[in-house]
C-alpha cells in the first residue's frame, strides 16, 4: 500500500502533534522558542491545544483508512515489519491515552487526580518512545509493513 | 427556608441547628462522594469593604504559604524570571503567593447614583476550570464539590494555570516545590497558589473562612443550581446583574451587583494581581467541540477506506 496523500498527511499530522504536544508544557516561552519571529503561537495554550486535537482527529481518521486498507486489501500479502508493530502498538496507546485526556477536558469530572497524572505522563512517555522509535526506523530505513514471504 | 447556608444562619441556630442544614448542604462529605458542585453567592452591595474576609483567609491558610529556600537557583536561560513574594507577605491590595483574596475598590454613576463599590475578589472555581483541565503534569484537581485545587506537592510552578485562567488567578512562587528536586535550572519554576476556598474546613462541615468571618454576610455558599436561583432572585429584587454565571462557560462563583459589570469592570484598577471583571467566553470550548471531529474522522476513515476496497475489488473482478 502507497498513498502519497496518506504519507503527507501523516508527516504533517504527526509533526504538529509533536510540536503542540511539547507545547502543552511550559517550555516554548520559558526558553524563549516563541520570541522567535513567526513562532508566537507557540507560547498560546488554547492553539496548541486546539491544533493537538485537529491533528490527532486527522491522524486518527489516516490510522482508520490505513488499517481498512491493510487488513480488507493487503494483508495476504504483506505483514507489519518489527519496527511497525512496535510504533503500531505505541501509537495504539498513545491514541487511548488521548482520548481518555480528551474525555477528562470536557465539563465535568471523570478521572481521579491519580488517574490524570498517569494518564499525563503516560502520554508524555509514550509520545517520547514513539518519537525515538521514529528517528530509529527512519534511520534504518524500516518501513510500516514488508512483504509476506511465507504465503 | 433558603437552602443554603451563610455566617449568620450557621451561627444563629446554634451548632446542632447547622448541624442539621449542614448535614444536607455544606459539604461535610465533599470529598467522600459525588455531589452537586458547591457556588457562592457573592452579594456585592452588602460588602463594606472591611477586609475580614482577607485576615480570615491568610490566618486559616497560613500553613500552605510557600517557605521559599534562598538563594533561588540558577535559571538556565539566566533571563527566565523568578517570582518572590516572601518579602512581600503582608500586600493585601492584590493576589500573592500569600494572599488569596482581596478587595477591589469601584465608583461607578448608575442610574443618576454614585455607588462605591468593594468587591470580594478570588479563584472563580470555574465548572470547566482550565487550569485543572489543561495543567500537563495533573498538579491541579477539581473536587466533586467543584473546588479547583492546586496540589502544592506536584505542581512545578511552569504557571500554565496562570496563563490559561481568563482572570490569571494563581500566583508563582520561585524557590518552593519538588522542581528542586528535579532539575531546577532547567525545568520548574516554584509553585503556583490561589484560594482553594479552604477544602479542608469544608470537608469537615465548616465553612471558608472568609464566609465565616465576613460580618455582612456577603457571601452565602450552596449547591450551585440554589445558588444560582438565590442570585437571579436577588438580582429580580434590586433590580441587578449578574456575573460569574455564564463566564467561562460557568463558573462556581456567582456575584451580584445593583450596577452593570461593564461599568464595574471600568471602574476597577485591572493589571498583574487584579483581575478584571469583563466577559469572558467559555475558554474550553473550541477544543471540546474538536472532540466531536475525533469520532467523526475515524468513521470517516473508515468511510473513505470502504470505498477504496470496493474500488480493488470491482477492478479484481474486471
Amino acid at each position: 500500500m502507497k498513498s502519497p496523500l496518506v504519507r503527507i498527511l501523516y508527516i504533517i499530522s504527526t509533526s504538529i502533534l509533536v510540536i503542540t504536544g511539547f507545547g502543552q508544557m511550559p517550555i516554548y516561552k520559558r526558553y524563549y522558542i516563541s520570541s522567535l519571529p513567526g513562532l508566537g503561537w507557540l507560547a498560546d495554550f488554547y492553539i496548541t491545544h486546539w491544533l493537538h486535537y485537529l491533528s490527532a482527529a486527522v491522524l486518527m481518521g489516516l490510522v482508520s483508512y490505513a488499517l481498512v486498507i491493510y487488513i480488507f486489501g493487503y494483508r495476504r500479502f504483506q505483514k507489519p515489519s518489527i519496527s511497525g508493530f512496535i510504533r503500531g502498538l505505541i501509537l495504539a496507546a498513545l491514541t487511548v491515552t488521548g482520548v481518555l485526556l480528551v474525555i477528562n477536558n470536557l465539563p465535568g469530572s471523570v478521572f481521579s487526580q491519580g488517574a490524570i497524572i498517569f494518564l499525563d505522563l503516560a502520554h508524555m512517555a509514550l509520545a517520547m518512545v514513539f518519537i525515538v522509535a521514529g528517528i530509529v526506523a527512519i534511520l534504518q530505513k524500516s518501513p510500516w509493513i514488508v512483504e509476506r514471504f511465507d504465503r | 427556608m433558603s437552602k443554603n447556608i451563610s455566617r449568620r444562619a450557621f451561627l444563629k441556630g446554634g451548632l446542632a441547628a447547622a448541624g442539621t442544614l449542614a448535614a444536607t448542604r455544606l459539604p461535610a462529605k465533599a470529598s467522600q462522594s459525588p455531589m452537586e458542585p458547591l457556588a457562592t453567592l457573592i452579594d456585592i452591595s452588602k460588602c463594606i469593604g472591611c477586609e475580614a474576609c482577607v485576615l480570615a483567609c491568610s490566618e486559616v491558610n497560613q500553613q500552605k504559604y510557600p517557605d521559599p529556600i534562598k538563594p533561588f537557583p540558577k535559571m538556565i536561560p539566566k533571563k527566565v524570571p523568578v517570582a518572590d513574594w516572601s518579602n512581600k507577605q503582608d500586600v493585601t491590595d492584590r493576589l500573592t503567593p500569600y494572599n488569596w483574596l482581596f478587595i477591589q475598590h469601584a465608583e461607578v454613576e448608575h442610574q443618576d447614583e454614585t455607588y462605591e463599590l468593594t468587591i470580594p475578589r478570588r479563584c472563580m472555581h470555574c465548572s470547566n476550570p482550565p487550569c485543572v483541565k489543561l495543567c500537563p503534569f495533573g498538579a491541579a484537581d477539581q473536587l466533586d464539590n467543584g473546588i479547583a485545587r492546586i496540589d502544592t506537592d506536584i505542581c512545578l510552578g511552569g504557571a500554565k494555570c496562570k496563563s490559561v485562567c481568563p482572570w490569571k488567578i494563581p500566583e508563582r512562587q520561585t524557590g518552593v516545590g519538588i522542581y528542586l528536586d528535579l532539575l531546577p535550572a532547567l525545568a520548574g519554576n516554584g509553585v503556583m497558589y490561589k484560594c482553594d476556598r479552604c477544602y479542608d474546613r469544608l470537608a469537615q462541615g465548616e465553612l471558608p473562612a472568609c464566609i465565616e468571618e465576613c460580618p455582612e454576610d456577603v457571601q452565602t455558599i450552596g449547591p450551585r443550581k440554589d445558588i444560582i436561583s438565590q442570585a437571579h432572585q436577588l438580582a429580580d429584587e434590586i433590580d441587578g446583574y449578574i456575573y460569574g454565571e455564564m463566564e467561562n462557560g460557568g463558573t462556581n462563583t456567582i456575584y451580584v451587583s445593583p450596577v452593570p459589570f461593564e461599568k464595574i469592570n471600568q471602574a476597577i484598577e485591572k493589571g498583574k494581581g487584579k483581575p478584571h471583571m469583563k466577559p469572558v467566553a467559555d475558554t474550553m470550548a473550541d477544543a471540546n467541540n474538536l472532540a466531536a471531529a475525533m469520532i467523526i474522522a475515524p468513521i470517516a476513515g473508515l468511510a473513505a477506506a470502504a470505498g477504496k476496497i470496493y474500488k480493488m475489488t470491482q477492478k479484481d473482478q474486471s
